[in-house]
């Protein structure tokens, strides 16, 4: 078979060209420099995150994908002020991190909606937290539930709610407060691939029409590629910056674009990024050993 | 049915099964207890006396074993006096359950032998309020420590280790020192119950305060929620189902220190129309007072149950 031969990843269109050059003008949005993470473990202390770098622009979508292990979680809850970094700072418009707040809006694969709160009333967390009254609460709640498409399940409460409709209401959740940034850890890990492919489009729909920079945490390369302008692709032990790339995938997306050329091109370069053929001696041993299986009396001898 | 299907491992039975396994539940031990009652001869170890025969210390409807019936009848014919007669019959201390059945309504309807004397409505009030006040009060302290406990490690560690340690130490034995404080009447009852619930009460509403899926907490934090608003509008609605639920068995527990207060000071309640019955001998009445325990705990806890289902409808149906 002959091998399918495809442009470079680093071949961008003028058109996408272009776009990355104005990207690139706009104001930095959030900054993570210098960024550190160690965690003690009975074996010594174990490196998370080594000297992490990137700037994140207005309304850029970033995806950050890596192996697993590579800290990308861990990064992400120090954005969201989760977690402290050991050193290094991360700058918000310019301003220091040093906390969980509003402003950086976050949804988590697990969905996290509060069990004892209807739809609506998860949705009005954030608004009553933020010092809004009641009633102008409620009625951005229900503007926030109506752009997700949930109208009919405002009273509803979560354990009602298909995985699907959870995260909806997760996302509404987090910009209700309207952050200036949304931070998404995995959000749709958990969902099975056609109501996945229906959240991705729901996303871009909504990134598309509010002001607002996305960092989306994911290990599915087709999810990072069809999501993202960049993609900030790390490796594990330690947890570093491996390349950042700037998907030459034309703006805006669709699902047609999955088999494309450029579409192609840039997950074979994260396939080798992720995935590379040498893996080394630690995975060597990562390896089933059927050797060792006797074949006595199967019906049917091979499976090819 | 299978018997895989009635056994197999964490599945729900069927509805119909399923409720006629909880009826045999009630249904087996009643049957033993009908059986030992009324088949003479799986048990009934005594005799009771019809004819007293040519025994000159036997009286009619005195109750002896049936080894000294025997050996007594056996003597009566040697001595060619006319023998005893009897019928087997067991000891006092089983009633049958029809005796204990007609005691449950008969206590409530006899009058008192002195006039001192309480009815069964008046001692049972008693201890039901004893109960009560001993539950409310532990709870008024116990419910907020443990939630603080379970919410902020100091106060984990500024309660726990000491409430750990007094835990050991049985309620009933502060029953001598809680007469001299409180006097002889109610207050050491309630005293001992609190003593008995509020130190487990703490640690286990405490445990199940940390066992709120922390990232609800994290979730909430991102929505710009602080610490006050954390511990009263994320922990204490994500714990109260079940915390409920741990105070339903804790209600329980209360119910076991129920005899040991009463019988500190002057017995009251229930404990002191059961000892009272039991001087007697009117066991019937005894069974039956145990009974109303036994009825008046479940069908409270069942009540609790039923009210915690409409309280709490986020709770998927178990």
């Amino acid at each position: 078979m002959t091998p399918i031969v495809l442009p470079s990843y680093l071949d961008q269109s003028a058109a996408v060209k272009d776009r990355f050059d104005r990207l690139k003008q706009r104001p930095v949005s959030l900054e993570v420099k210098h960024l550190h993470k160690h965690f003690d473990s009975a074996g010594g202390q174990v490196t998370a995150l080594q000297d992490i770098n990137f700037k994140a622009y207005k309304r850029e979508f970033v995806c950050v994908i890596g192996p697993s292990g590579c800290g990308k979680s861990t990064l992400v809850r120090i954005l969201a002020g989760l977690e402290t970094p050991s050193s290094g700072s991360v700058l918000l418009n310019g301003k220091a991190v040093t906390g969980p707040g509003p402003d950086r809006g976050m949804v988590f694969q697990g969905y996290t909606l509060f069990p004892w709160l209807s739809v609506k009333r998860n949705v009005m967390f954030g608004l009553i937290e933020a010092g809004h009254g009641k009633t102008t609460a409620e009625e951005q709640a229900l503007q926030w539930i109506e752009l997700v498409g949930l109208s009919r399940f405002v009273d509803s409460y979560p354990h009602q709610l298909s995985g699907g409709m959870k995260q909806r209401v997760a996302i509404a959740r987090a910009l209700a407060n309207q952050p200036q940034i949304l931070l998404m850890d995995e959000p749709f890990g958990a969902l099975d691939p056609q109501t996945r492919a229906k959240m991705q489009s729901h996303l871009m729909e909504i990134w598309k029409n509010i002001d607002i920079t996305v960092v989306f945490i994911t290990h599915d390369l087709d999810e990072a590629i069809y999501l993202a302008d960049r993609i900030l692709v790390l490796k594990a032990h330690p947890g570093e910056v491996n390349e950042v790339i700037e998907v030459s995938v034309p703006q805006p997306r669709d699902p047609s674009q999955l088999l494309s050329d450029e579409f192609l091109a840039t997950k074979r370069r994260l396939e080798e990024l992720i995935h590379p053929e040498d893996d080394g001696d630690e995975l060597a041993t990562d390896k089933l050993n059927m050797v060792r299986m006797v074949h006595v009396n199967d019906q049917v001898p091979s499976v090819f | 049915m299978s018997s895989s299907q009635w056994l197999a491992v964490r599945k729900n039975l069927p509805a119909k099964p399923r409720a006629m396994v909880a009826f045999f539940s009630f249904l087996l031990p009643i049957t033993i207890w009908c059986l030992v009652s009324y088949v003479p001869f799986l048990w009934h170890p005594m005799v009771e006396i019809q004819d007293k025969g040519g025994v000159a210390y036997f009286k009619s409807g005195m109750l002896v074993e049936r080894e000294l019936f025997e050996q007594e009848r056996l003597t009566a014919i040697e001595n060619q006096l006319q023998p005893p007669s009897g019928i087997r019959t067991n000891p006092i201390y089983l009633p049958a359950p029809h005796e204990v059945a007609v005691a449950l309504y008969t206590s409530f309807t006899t009058e008192p032998k002195r006039r001192s004397e309480k009815w069964l409505h008046e001692s049972l009030w008693e201890s039901i309020q004893v109960i009560f006040w001993g539950f409310v009060l532990s709870s008024l302290f116990g419910v907020p420590l443990g939630i603080l406990a379970g919410t902020y490690d100091f106060f984990s560690r500024l309660f726990e280790p000491f409430i750990e340690f007094f835990r050991y130490l049985p309620a009933p034995a502060f029953g001598a020192l809680a007469v001299a404080i409180l006097g002889i009447y109610h207050q050491p009852k309630i005293a001992i119950i609190f003593i008995g619930t509020f130190f487990q009460q703490v640690l286990v509403i405490a445990n199940t305060t940390r066992k709120l899926d922390p990232s609800l907490l994290e979730a909430a934090q991102t929505l710009g929620a602080k610490n006050k608003a954390l511990l009263f509008k994320v922990v204490v609605p994500g714990v109260l189902p079940d915390l409920y639920r741990d105070m339903r068995i804790l209600l329980g527990w209360a119910w076991t220190y129920l005899i040991v207060s009463e019988l500190v000071g002057t017995s009251s309640g229930i404990t002191w129309f059961i000892t009272q019955q039991a001087r007697y001998k009117n066991f019937d009445n005894v069974f039956a007072a145990i009974m109303i325990i036994g009825i008046i705990g479940l069908s409270f806890d069942i009540l609790l149950a039923l009210i915690g289902k409409k309280l709490f409808p986020w709770q998927k149906a178990q």
